[in-house]
């Protein structure tokens, strides 16, 4: 998956290194070559240990079959071709369909909650994040405090951030409180759902502030001025200056923040245990992965290698497309 | 450029993608096991003994008594975390690497049988025998597997019904005694009635205790064949959902654990609340309590008569891997001895294993809810006994939660109940 580092280490010119890629690289000669090699192949190595491994016995197991029992007794299950994808992609439990109650009925249910979560949460802190950018980056006194204090909720732990809203969300707590209300927050699919939302938007929308205000850095202050000066309003400089060059910042923000809710677990599993609703409204495919592996681990493995494939593709997606048009539009992007 | 950016993009996309794939870890070990079964049997030595958190104040005294008796074959506490899961996933994981250090083990009685299957633990028979005369029935059925004897049970445990005895003159046997006597509540405002409802093992214990007390049944009596697709269990469920709409179980009690439950009762805001020993001492004692000397406690109400309890407790078992397993079923018989379990049950509020233990005058007096505590675990049902509990028990939380809640009717419930049970036992 990354073939690529050895030539992009070497900081060459672009325009001299594009020729020499077309030709594959092979103007090093050999005994550079070597030790090129040589070089990068620690990190490789260890690369492979922690990255290639996992996944490629996640994939060997999901392969196969959970233990059973047989006289009394659990044996290995042996090879299962596809029937634990069957068992989440079918919803196939054995030779009949899987009944309310089982984890395999639950799963297409779960990935619709997943990416429910991902376009909210991640909208919600889109916005917000772009505003908090906007005003850290303007000049003003206190700016250093109000950095500081917007980062407070991302150095937050997750698991104490989930117990904080917890709390304020309980029945007995400060939000019912507040407002005269008598809400069951963690009872409701809708209110849980709520609940979750805020609690990762609260933690997580100073992440995207600080990523959108790195980019926001970048634009110099010259290209507003002439923008100015050609009689441009501020809601012009905003949608033809800020927004296309900041993009690039803001698509890698984007990018980390579905991934990282694609795969949201302890928020949920703190809040609500994935419970709310008929009692699995706000499961998360994290939260489903972690129960199956009570069930069996190959199972699990089966589902977490979906998992997989669904957050790789979505980030190839962005890449693809969002990603691809950064580039074309931002010249001298950095990452 | 371009590539670049795909490529640590990609590598970026893994590091945080892995720990995920990285879950499915483990897995292997099981089979018939065990050569392990027949190794060390006869070798004494230090041994540790592994338990949830300790939060009563009996164990520490227990285990420095047996140090005391056995200078060379000292026993070692290691606590688990106070979570029941954390507590099973942290079993199956040292039992997996077949560590060594993990003697003797408290087993929560839901996890013996697939702890059994798995090979985890050494079968207590021949020298490794124990003594059950004396034992309650139900306690030592509850460490059993396939007939054999997989753990020594070393404490019980039974649901009781507890009421304002200020309130209420005569504790109602019946479900329809009790929710008539929600006129009570009413006058005096308060909720009427709560149990433990929230999707948790504490809904699988209530929800079979409503099931079991109205004559329905979850699974025959091999422990795995569902059962529970019949009219008694529908009505049986029917009662709680019924509860639930006439807003004689508060709406909130969808949310009770044990502990939520427990603290409306002492607020004074509950006239009824299902819950576990445990709470007699504390709404006795605590001084936020607002009960004290104004409650009491009787058996489980069923249908048409006293219901039937959910069984709980401990097991006791010895792992197959430990190395000194002499020294291992001397400390579990130590432990279920009448002297140990008066102890427990006087320092710690733990039930006893032994009926004569709960007869004992000294701790009745202390202890007053004793006899009610032997009626509810004499007549306390199972939960089923199967290797796959943990998707059984998740066929029974799902469908009861749907019900209570009102998206499905009884009926559904345990028709889909009976369906999960059936594919969850059989591996599926």
């Amino acid at each position: 998956m990354n073939d690529n580092a050895p030539g992009s280490v070497a900081t060459a010119p672009a325009r001299r290194r594009l020729p020499r890629r077309r030709a594959g690289g092979s103007s090093l000669d050999p005994h550079e070559k070597r030790r090129a090699l040589l070089l990068v192949s620690p990190a490789m190595i260890a690369l492979a240990i922690v990255i290639g491994y996992p996944v490629v016995r996640a994939i060997w197991m999901s392969f196969q079959a959970d233990q059973h029992v047989e006289n009394g007794f659990f044996v290995q299950g042996g090879f299962a071709g596809l029937d634990n994808y069957k068992h989440w992609l079918l919803q196939r439990c054995g030779d009949v369909a899987c009944p309310p109650g089982s984890t395999g009925s639950s799963f297409w249910e779960v990935v619709g909650i997943t990416l429910f979560f991902t376009v909210v949460t991640v909208s919600i802190e889109l916005v917000l994040g772009f505003w908090f950018a906007m005003i850290m980056n303007g000049k003003f006194r206190g700016r250093g405090l109000v950095r500081a204090a917007v980062l407070i909720p991302w150095a937050i732990p997750t698991a104490v951030t989930a117990k904080l809203w917890y709390f304020i969300f309980s029945y007995d707590g400060i939000v019912n409180h507040l407002f005269g209300a008598h809400v069951i927050w963690f009872g409701d699919k809708w209110a849980a759902r709520s609940a979750i939302i805020v609690s990762d938007v609260w933690k997580t929308t100073p992440f995207m502030a600080l990523l959108i205000l790195a980019g926001l850095q970048l634009i110099s202050d010259d290209v507003y001025e002439a923008a100015k000066v050609d009689g441009a309003s501020a809601v012009q400089r905003f949608w033809s200056i800020t927004v296309p060059l900041v993009k690039p910042a803001v698509v890698v923000a984007l990018l980390f923040r579905t991934l990282d809710v694609l795969r949201m677990y302890d928020l949920p599993q703190i809040m609500t245990g994935g419970g709310a609703g008929d009692g699995n409204d706000t499961t998360t495919l994290s939260i489903l992965v972690i129960n199956e592996t009570r069930n069996g681990f190959n199972s699990a493995a089966a589902l977490s290698t979906i998992t997989f494939l669904i957050v790789f593709g979505v980030a190839f997606l962005f890449i693809k497309f969002l990603g691809a048009s950064a580039t074309g539009a931002e010249p001298k992007a950095k990452r | 450029m371009r590539h670049l950016r795909t490529a640590t993009s990609l590598v970026a996309l893994s590091l945080v993608t892995v720990p995920l794939a990285a879950c499915g870890g483990g897995g292997g070990g099981g089979g018939t096991s065990n050569d392990a079964f027949k190794q060390h049997l006869t070798d004494r030595g230090p041994i540790t003994y592994v338990q949830g958190k300790v939060n009563d104040n009996a164990t520490h005294a227990i285990i420095a008594q047996w140090n005391k008796l056995h200078p060379d074959e000292k026993v070692t506490l290691k606590e688990q975390t106070d979570e029941a899961d954390q507590q099973h996933d942290d079993l199956v994981r040292n039992f997996d690497a077949k560590n060594a250090d993990y003697d003797v083990v408290s087993v929560d009685l839901v996890w013996t049988a697939e702890f059994a299957a798995k090979g985890y633990l050494q079968p207590l028979t021949g020298d490794l025998a124990i003594d059950t005369d004396g034992l309650l029935d139900s306690a030592v059925k509850g460490a059993q597997y396939n007939g054999t004897q997989y753990a020594a049970p070393t404490t019980s445990d039974g649901g009781m019904l507890y009421y304002r005895k200020d309130l209420v003159k005569t504790p109602p046997t019946t479900w329809k005694e009790l929710f008539d006597d929600c006129k009570i509540a009413k006058q005096a405002h308060i909720d009427c009635y709560a149990g433990q409802f929230n999707k948790y093992e504490g809904l699988t214990v209530n929800a079979s205790e409503a099931i079991n007390g109205a004559g329905g049944s979850i699974v025959d009596k091999d422990g795995k064949t569902p059962t529970v697709d019949s009219p008694e269990a529908a009505a049986g469920l029917q009662v709680l959902v019924d509860g639930f709409k006439n807003g004689d179980i508060p709406k909130s009690a969808i949310t009770y654990t044990e502990e939520e439950g427990r603290s409306a009762f002492e607020s004074g805001k509950l006239l009824f609340l299902r819950n576990w020993p445990y709470v007699y001492g504390l709404a006795a004692s605590e001084a936020s309590s607002k009960v004290k000397g104004k409650f009491d406690v009787a058996p489980l109400p069923g249908l048409d008569g006293v219901g039937a309890s959910t069984l709980g407790g401990h097991n006791t078992a010895i792992s197959a891997y430990s190395d000194n397993k002499a020294t291992a079923i001397d400390f579990v018989k130590f432990l279920q001895s009448a002297d140990i379990q008066k102890e427990y049950m006087e320092k710690g509020s733990l039930a006893p294993i032994r009926a004569e233990v709960y007869k004992d005058p000294a701790l009745v007096k202390k202890y007053p809810y004793l006899p009610t505590l032997l009626t509810s675990i004499e007549n306390a049902v199972a939960r089923p006994i199967t290797p796959y509990y943990q998707a059984v028990t998740k066929a029974i939380q799902d469908n009861a939660y749907a019900a209570l809640k009102g998206s499905k009717t009884s009926k559904e419930a345990v028709k889909d109940m009976a369906a999960a049970i059936q594919a969850a036992s059989s591996g599926q």
